[in-house]
């Protein structure tokens, strides 16, 4: 078997199956099998990654394909580079295969807020995969590809994971060089990655991690041997639960997949304690106000002027900029940047903004307390299974509180992996999460590893390649 | 300024820093370039690149910092200064807002009233508070000129987009417009002298905003301010204060009260004109830029800072007029350089004549390097080559006459003094037994000059002398030769 002609395969399932889930937003055929072939021919074996086939979310800059955010503001604009992340995984011999559909600039938990339409989940095309990296999160489950980058701010890689039954891992902040993903909070936002098990994550993790002279937000930690240390010892491993996030709100079926969850990993060794996050409770408040504070920053540059969008027919600049990010923008996107602005405005900074950076402290020191009593903690990913289509769409408050298990994480900057512990009535995948201190990835996908290995889902999806 | 009233102007110092790569990229910090040549993802601010700041920045900045007088933070933090504007990619400039790279500094500066023919009257020392020093990163430049469709198009060039500024912010410390003049100024000086900034009005790399408002003498409430723009020099900026204070006074006399704005100074009709009233001022809705890390900065770093700075100019102007008994003119010119304070100084070592080295300095050679578009920095007469000359001229083997021709010729052909009064032939003879001889020989030569002098006729010894220094060809020691003649004479 050539990397071509596997890729060539890669490829063609991605075409199959695009018109159905509307995953990819622009699948590389051409400059994928160029690529396999140079490594079909070069002989040498750069790294790990040899001839992999790998989707990336469409907000991280490939320069040999487009980079739309899932926006009409940015449409087909093509880089000028290629965000670290990509050209690490392109050096150790992984082939882009395309770019992945998403919420629009990463802001939304369904993947509606796409400009060039929804993403379907594949277990149940009337459901939404989650988001917003609901396409990286779909071409894992589809089974197109083994492994896909996301990326992350508030649960965007975790909840579509939860929903579409793969793993999915948020890394500590700091972890993966943000160079070349596009802003959307920059205090928040963290490059993730789907895989069909943990054991694809911690291939592809243990490539794109570490310092970056281009990121002065990324940390000089020493980068472990993820794969390697996946099949450690669990036994006498801590796991701490919160009992107070379990209460109201939560989905019966998912409290319940989530405490035969804690009973497995109780019968594997692990030691289950209980502990509190008592701030818990704000995250969602916090999130949406740090992260609409940041994005009505970061989005500020589609203005018209350099790339992307530019609206016809206006007579002075004024114009131009308010026509381009009228026509240019979506609904939510419009939404969280006048959020954003507002939150930041004089005489609205303290109460807002300044309040919301005190309590993400507590928050953090909320998590340094449990850690001390624990090696991880469990919770679900979402309090839900996938929803319908449309369901939440007309209703932002309760699409954001989906978010509500895995905003904290990203306040916090502390890593988190989803995986699916169980299916529901309806058939869908229900997801677990499981979160660890600052630079426990190691952990989190050893312990994620062995509960996949003991108690994989009983069926694929139904749209699976 | 009319009785009764007093002005209050605060001062804002825009420097570029004299790195060779911009704040937060690596791409070059020169904007002469074809446009847009010297930029990249980050500061194109393309999507999804971040800034990694430049680390000569924050020397240069320290550098700067500490010469004005200022703290420099333990701590600082870059925020984002949001607005929207085409020079500007991001749509927010990297600034620092609460936590100020540097702060709460007292500068001294020399200072004087001018007469009405621009002429310093009485030089003393003001304290100014200097607020903070916050380090930014530069905008692009609109440019609406010189390119085809102008009338269509917009276009921009962010060349400069990048490059790093220090904002230096005064306290509404100033009284007159010749001490925000003076100020200015001091601050140029100071930054070219350490080496942090070309600080060149003409070439922006200088930029300067004042606050100005009046308010009744005895009053302690400020009045509004108007905010000042656009002065391309410190003369235009001072003839922008001066006509602002009139307004100001005029307007509040008249009952028609200032209004809190921005204004420009339009340098043709020697007038300010509003450029936005405070309804339109902007809410820049600043925030902590979490693309960068706090900015720490050790104890030790700045001591190694401040043991790289040298003496600063006032210290020098003073130590000038002590130890080398200079004038406070003559000091003053001599400080206006760092290159040129260096090179006097250098001069008055080697020669061991400290007021003969300025006097040579700031008249002669400053002539010469006038005329060639020199200056101290490229002199083609070294300091140790003109202390030569000096010395020459003190064990008087030349004389004044001769010692100018030497530096010009010294000047033009780059040769030591020594070189050139030897190729000239000029050394005076000195030897009193080759003196004597020719004395003796013009002696035998008129005998009856001898007798008439002998006789009583004196004033016959400048013929004598005449004779000698033509026998000479111009070179005997005149004063060794009036000695012996008067010995030989008698
Ligand atoms: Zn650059």
């Amino acid at each position: 078997m050539t990397i071509r002609s596997n890729i060539e395969k890669t490829l063609d399932n991605a075409e199959k199956l695009n018109g159905s889930l509307n995953s990819f937003l622009k699948i590389d055929r051409d400059y994928a099998l160029r690529r396999a072939e140079e490594l079909d021919n070069s002989g040498a074996k750069p790294g790990a990654l040899h001839g992999f086939a790998v989707a990336v979310k469409d907000n991280i800059c490939t320069s040999f394909s487009q980079t739309s955010c899932g926006s009409k503001i940015l449409g087909d604009y093509r880089p000028q580079y290629d965000a670290t992340a990509v050209s690490r995984l392109i050096d150790d011999g992984a082939v882009i295969i395309g770019k992945t559909n998403m919420d629009e600039f990463a802001m939304g938990s369904s993947n509606e807020n796409s400009a060039f339409g929804n993403v379907k989940n594949p277990w149940d095309l009337d459901r939404v995969p989650g988001g917003s990296s609901g396409g990286s999160a779909v071409a894992v489950a589809s089974g197109v590809v083994r492994a896909s980058l996301g990326s992350e701010t508030g649960g965007s890689v975790r909840q579509p994971a939860s929903f579409c039954g793969i793993a999915g891992l948020k890394p500590t902040y700091g972890r993966i060089s943000r160079y070349g993903l596009v802003a959307f909070a920059s205090s928040l936002d963290q490059i993730g990655i789907f895989g069909q098990t943990s054991r694809d994550i911690a291939s592809l993790l243990g490539v794109i991690a570490g310092r970056d002279k281009n990121d002065s937000t990324t940390a000089d930690v020493a980068v472990s041997d993820y794969v390697s240390e996946l099949d450690n010892d669990i036994s006498g491993i801590k796991i701490g639960v919160p009992r107070a996030l379990f209460g109201e709100g939560l989905d019966d079926e998912v409290r319940n997949s989530v405490e035969n969850a804690i009973e497995n990993y109780r019968k594997l060794g692990a030691e289950i304690v209980d502990v509190e996050l008592p701030n818990s409770k704000y995250s969602i408040a916090v999130y949406y106000i740090l992260a609409t504070a940041e994005a009505s920053s970061n989005l500020a540059r589609f203005d018209g002027v350099r790339y992307g969008f530019r609206a016809e027919d206006a007579h002075e600049l004024r114009e131009m900029y308010m026509k381009t990010r009228e026509e240019g923008f979506g609904a939510e996107v419009k939404r969280r940047i006048m959020l954003g602005t507002y939150v930041l405005s004089s005489g609205y900074y303290d109460a807002y903004y300044s309040k919301a950076q005190k309590v993400r402290t507590l928050l953090k020191n909320d998590f340094l307390s449990a850690f001390e009593k624990c090696d991880a903690i469990i919770t679900p990913t979402s309090p839900s299974t996938a929803f319908k289509i449309g369901e939440k769409s007309d209703d932002p408050l309760s699409m954001y509180l989906s978010d509500i298990y895995t905003a904290s994480a990203n306040l916090a900057g502390i890593p988190g992996i989803s995986i699916p512990c169980g299916l529901s009535s309806e058939g869908l995948p229900i997801g677990v999460q499981l979160l660890g201190p600052a630079w426990s990835e190691s952990k989190l996908l050893c312990l994620a590893n062995r509960f996949e290995s003991e108690f994989p889902l009983s069926k694929k999806p139904e749209y699976f390649v | 300024m009319k009785e009764g009233w007093e002005a209050v102007i605060g001062m804002e110092i825009h420097a570029q820093l004299k790195t060779e790569t911009k704040i937060f990229c690596g791409c070059a910090a020169n904007f002469g370039d074809e446009p847009n040549a010297n930029t990249c993802p980050v500061c194109l601010g393309l999507p999804g690149a971040l800034p990694v700041l430049n680390e000569k920045v924050v020397e240069l900045g320290a550098k700067a910092a500490l010469s004005l007088g200022l703290n420099i933070n333990e701590t600082s933090i870059f925020s984002r200064k949001n607005y929207f504007y085409p020079d500007l990619p991001k749509g927010y400039q990297i600034s620092q807002f609460d936590k100020p790279f540097s702060s709460n500094g007292t500068l001294e500066v020399l200072t004087a009233e001018r007469d009405e023919s621009g002429h310093a009257k009485d030089w003393k020392p003001i304290k100014i508070h200097i607020e903070r020093m916050h380090l930014e990163e530069d905008a692009g430049k609109n440019v609406h000129e010189g390119l085809p469709d102008v009338d269509k198009y917009s276009y921009i060039d962010l060349n400069r987009a990048g490059t790093p500024l220090g904002e230096i912010v005064t306290g509404p410390d100033f009284r007159t417009s010749w001490q925000a003049y003076d100020y200015v100024n001091h601050v140029r000086r100071v930054l070219q002298w350490v080496g942090a900034s070309d600080a060149d009005m003409e070439k922006g790399n200088l930029r300067c905003e004042a606050n100005v408002s009046v308010r009744k003498v005895g009053e302690e409430k400020f009045r509004n301010k108007v905010e000042l723009k656009n002065l391309n020099s410190v003369r235009f900026m001072q003839k922008a204060i001066e006509y602002e204070i009139e307004r100001q006074i005029e307007a509040h006399e008249s009952g028609e009260g200032v209004n809190q704005e921005t204004r420009l100074w339009d340098e043709k009709n020697n007038k300010t004109k509003v450029m936005r009233s405070k309804e339109d001022a902007h809410d820049y809705r600043y925030f902590p830029e979490p693309d960068l890390q706090p900015l720490k900065v050790s104890t030790e770093f700045i001591e190694k800072i401040k043991s790289e700075i040298p003496e600063l100019p006032d210290a020098m102007l003073a130590r000038f007029q002590r130890d080398y008994d200079l004038t406070f003119a003559d000091a003053s010119q001599l400080v206006g350089d760092i290159s040129l304070a260096a090179f006097y100084e250098a001069t008055a070592a080697a020669s061991k004549n400290a007021r003969a080295s300025a006097n040579w300095i700031l008249s002669e050679l400053q002539r010469e390097w006038n005329a060639a578009g020199n200056s101290a920095a490229d002199s083609p007469v070294s300091a140790e080559n003109l202390a030569e000359l000096i010395r020459f001229l003190d064990e008087e083997k030349i004389n004044g006459k001769q010692a100018k021709e030497v530096l010009i010729e010294m000047f033009a052909s780059g040769k030591s003094a020594a070189d050139v009064v030897k190729e000239q032939g000029l050394e005076q003879i000195s030897d009193s037994g080759a003196i004597e001889k020719i004395v003796e020989d013009v002696m035998a030569a008129n005998e009856g000059q001898v007798a008439a002098y002998r006789g009583g006729n004196e004033k016959l010894l400048g013929f004598f002398v005449g004779q000698v220094m033509k026998a000479s060809k111009g070179q005997a020691n005149p004063k060794m030769v009036n000695e012996v003649l008067l010995e030989k004479l008698k």
